[in-house]
C-alpha cells in the first residue's frame, strides 16, 4: 500500500427512509487501490455495489466520505475516470465511430476531426470492431455494443476505468471473449480498474483483489481477496491451477453464509482494516465437503 | 404479399372512390317538380328553380370547376376575385409565419420545462389553463392590440401552434434517458453542448411529433380565423363563396384544404422519419 492511487476514505451512503428515519446502505468504507491494480467488488444485489462504483464515477455523492483519486477528492465526474455501464449506454443515433469519437472529441477538445477520427479507429481497432465503424448500435450484438463500450471508455485514456457489471447481459459465450479481450487490453494499457460483478469465475480469472462485500443495508468490506493464480493466466486453464478452488471455495462459501452473517459474528471488525486473505495460500483449508454441498445449491 | 397488399388496397381505394362518386352523381342528377313562374321572372331565377336542378353541384361540375381553378391558380381580379393559388399562398404564408414564431417560442421554453422541475411545476397551472382555450377565443383581443386583422391571425396560428410543440418538447426532453446523461457527465460535457449532442437528439423524435400535431392544428385554425379576419386566405374564399352562393367552389376549397394539409403533415412526417432513431 505504498502508493494509494484510489482510495475510498470513510464513505457513507444514507437515504431517507419513511417516517424521517434514514436507511444506511452501506458506511464507513475504506478501500485503497494501487495504480495498474484490477480490483472486483463481488456481492450480492442491494449490497450497494453500484452505489460505491456510481461514487467512484462521480455520479453519486457520497452521503459522507470522500474519494481520493491521484492525490485529489474527486468533485463529480471527470474524464479521468472512464464508466462502462451494464446497458452499453451507446448513443442510438450516432454510428459506432461516432460514439467513439464523441468520447474522444470531449478529453481533446481543440483536435481536428482527423485526430479524432485516428484516436477512436485505433480503440475500435484494438476491441477488435475494424469495419463495423459505419453501424449504428441497433445493427449490433450485445457483445459487440459493449465492445463500443469498451472502446468509448478507453478511447479517452481514463486514469481508471469503471465497470459494472459489464458482461452480465451477455450469453457466455460473448462474456468469454470479451473477458479474455479485458484482461488483454488491461495487461497491455496498464489500466488501473475497477469491475463490479457476482460472477465469481469473472472475478478471479480478471481480477488482482476481490473485495467481499456484505449485504446491505448497512454492508461493509468484509475481506479483500489477493488472488494467488499466477498473472499469466489462461481462462480455458485456470480451473486446473491448485489453489483455483481454494478461492473460487472460499468466495463462494462467502457469498452462501459469511456474507449475511459476518456483521453479527464480527462485532469487532475495523473497516479501516479490511483483513487481506489467500485461499490455499496462507491459514487452514476450507472443508471441501460442505462447500461442495453448498456449490451444488447455488446451481453453480 | 407486401406488394400484393398494397396493390389491393389501392384498388378497394379505387373502388371507394368511384362507388362515392356515382352515387353523387346519381343523387345530383336528378330534377324536382318545378313551379310555374312568370317568365321574367324565370329569367331572373338560376336553373334550380326553372329547371328542377339540384343546388348541390355534381362531381362533374366539380371537376370541371376544379379545371379552371387549376389552369389559373394565380389570377387577381381584385379583392373578391383572386385564384385560388393565391389565397393558398396566403393562407400558407400565415400558417408559416405563426408556426415558425410558435416553434422559436415553443421549444427553448420546453427546453427550459424539461430540464428544470422548478420550471415545470413553476408554469403548469398557466399551460393548463391557456392550453385549452380554443384558439379563435384570442380573437378579439388579437385585433384590439393588434389592430391588424393579417397579424391577428399569425397570432391566432401562433398561440394554437404553441402548446402541443411546447408539451412534447417538455416531455421529451424529461425523458431523456439517464444512461445517456450519464454519458454525458462521465465525458465532462458543457451544458450547451449536452443539449445540442444529447438531448436534443434524443428528444427529437417527440419534438417532431409535437411539431406535427401543431401544424394540423395550425391549419385547421386558419381556415375559421380567415373567415373571421376576412380579405385574403382560402378561409375567406370558403365564406365568400358561400355568399355567392357557389356550392361548387366551396367543395372544390374543401378539396384543396385537405390536399393542402395532407402535405403539410407528410413533411412533417418525413422529417420525424428522419431524427427517428431505432433502438
Amino acid at each position: 500500500m505504498a502508493e494509494k492511487f484510489i482510495s475510498l476514505e470513510g464513505i457513507a451512503k444514507r437515504y431517507p427512509a419513511p417516517g424521517g428515519a434514514t436507511t444506511t446502505i452501506f458506511e464507513n468504507l475504506w478501500l485503497a487501490m494501487n495504480r495498474g491494480e484490477f480490483t472486483c467488488v463481488i456481492g450480492h444485489s442491494g449490497c450497494g455495489k453500484t452505489t460505491v462504483l456510481n461514487i467512484l464515477a462521480g455520479l453519486d455523492a457520497p452521503t459522507e466520505g470522500t474519494v481520493i483519486v491521484d492525490n485529489l477528492a474527486i468533485e463529480g465526474p471527470s474524464l479521468d475516470r472512464a464508466v462502462i455501464f451494464q446497458g452499453h449506454s451507446l448513443l442510438p443515433w450516432r454510428t459506432v465511430m461516432g460514439n467513439v469519437a464523441y468520447a474522444v472529441s470531449s478529453k481533446w477538445r481543440r483536435w481536428s476531426a482527423a485526430q479524432v477520427r485516428t484516436q477512436a479507429q485505433k480503440f475500435i481497432d484494438l476491441v477488435g470492431l475494424t469495419g463495423s465503424e459505419h453501424k449504428h448500435p441497433a445493427e449490433l450484438s450485445g457483445g459487440m455494443k459493449q465492445r463500443v463500450g469498451i472502446a468509448r471508455a478507453l478511447s479517452i485514456q481514463p486514469k481508471m476505468m469503471l465497470m459494472d457489471e459489464p458482461f452480465s447481459a451477455l450469453d457466455a459465450l460473448t462474456r468469454g471473449t470479451l473477458q479474455d479481450e479485458v484482461r488483454r487490453i488491461c495487461q497491455e494499457t496498464g489500466q488501473t480498474t475497477f469491475m463490479i460483478t457476482h460472477d465469481v469465475d469473472e472475478a478471479i480469472y480478471l481480477a488482482d483483489r476481490i473485495v467481499l462485500m456484505t449485504n446491505g443495508p448497512g454492508a461493509v468490506m468484509a475481506e479483500i481477496v489477493e488472488n494467488p493464480l499466477p498473472k499469466e493466466r489462461e481462462r480455458t486453464e485456470i480451473h486446473k491451477h491448485p489453489l483455483y478452488y481454494a478461492v473460487r471455495n472460499h468466495i463462494i462459501d462467502f457469498l452462501v453464509t459469511r456474507s449475511r452473517t459476518f456483521v453479527s459474528q464480527t462485532p469487532d471488525f475495523d473497516p479501516r482494516r479490511v483483513p487481506v486473505v489467500r485461499p490455499g495460500v496462507d491459514g487452514p483449508p476450507l472443508d471441501p465437503d460442505s462447500t461442495v454441498i453448498r456449490l451444488a445449491s447455488l446451481g453453480h | 404479399m407486401a406488394r400484393s397488399l398494397t396493390f389491393r388496397a389501392a384498388f378497394v381505394s379505387i373502388l371507394i372512390f368511384a362507388a362515392f362518386i356515382l352515387a353523387w352523381h346519381l343523387s345530383t342528377r336528378g330534377t324536382s317538380a318545378v313551379q310555374q313562374m312568370d317568365p321574367e321572372y324565370a329569367k331572373l331565377m338560376g336553373i334550380t328553380a326553372t329547371q328542377g336542378k339540384s343546388a348541390m353541384p355534381g362531381p362533374l361540375d366539380v371537376g370541371q370547376k376544379l379545371w379552371e381553378h387549376l389552369k389559373r391558380p394565380f389570377y387577381d381580379n381584385g379583392p373578391n376575385d383572386k385564384g385560388v393559388g393565391i389565397q393558398l399562398a396566403f393562407s400558407i404564408a400565415r400558417v408559416a409565419l405563426g408556426y415558425l414564431l410558435a416553434v422559436l417560442v415553443a421549444i427553448p421554453i420546453g427546453f427550459l420545462i424539461g430540464m428544470s422541475p422548478l420550471m415545470s411545476r413553476a408554469l403548469d397551472p398557466f399551460i393548463q389553463v391557456l392550453k385549452p382555450i380554443s384558439p379563435l377565443a384570442w380573437m378579439p383581443l388579437a385585433l384590439y392590440t393588434i389592430k391588424d386583422s393579417s397579424l391577428s391571425a399569425i397570432f391566432v396560428i401562433f398561440i394554437c401552434s404553441l402548446w402541443p410543440m411546447m408539451i412534447n418538447t417538455a416531455f421529451g426532453v424529461a425523458s431523456v434517458r439517464k444512461e445517456w446523461l450519464n454519458v454525458a457527465r462521465t465525458l465532462e460535457v458543457g451544458t450547451l453542448r449536452r443539449a445540442f449532442t444529447v438531448i436534443l437528439p434524443a428528444a427529437a423524435p417527440t419534438i417532431v411529433t409535437g411539431m406535427r400535431i401543431s401544424i394540423g392544428i395550425a391549419w385547421l385554425v386558419i381556415v375559421a380565423a380567415e373567415m373571421l379576419v376576412g380579405g385574403t386566405g382560402i378561409g375567406y374564399f370558403v365564406w365568400n363563396e358561400w355568399n355567392n352562393l357557389s356550392i361548387t367552389n366551396v367543395i372544390n376549397a374543401i378539396l384543396l384544404i385537405g390536399l393542402v394539409g395532407m402535405v403539410l403533415d407528410q413533411v412533417l412526417a418525413f422529417a420525424g422519419r428522419m431524427v427517428t432513431f431505432p433502438e
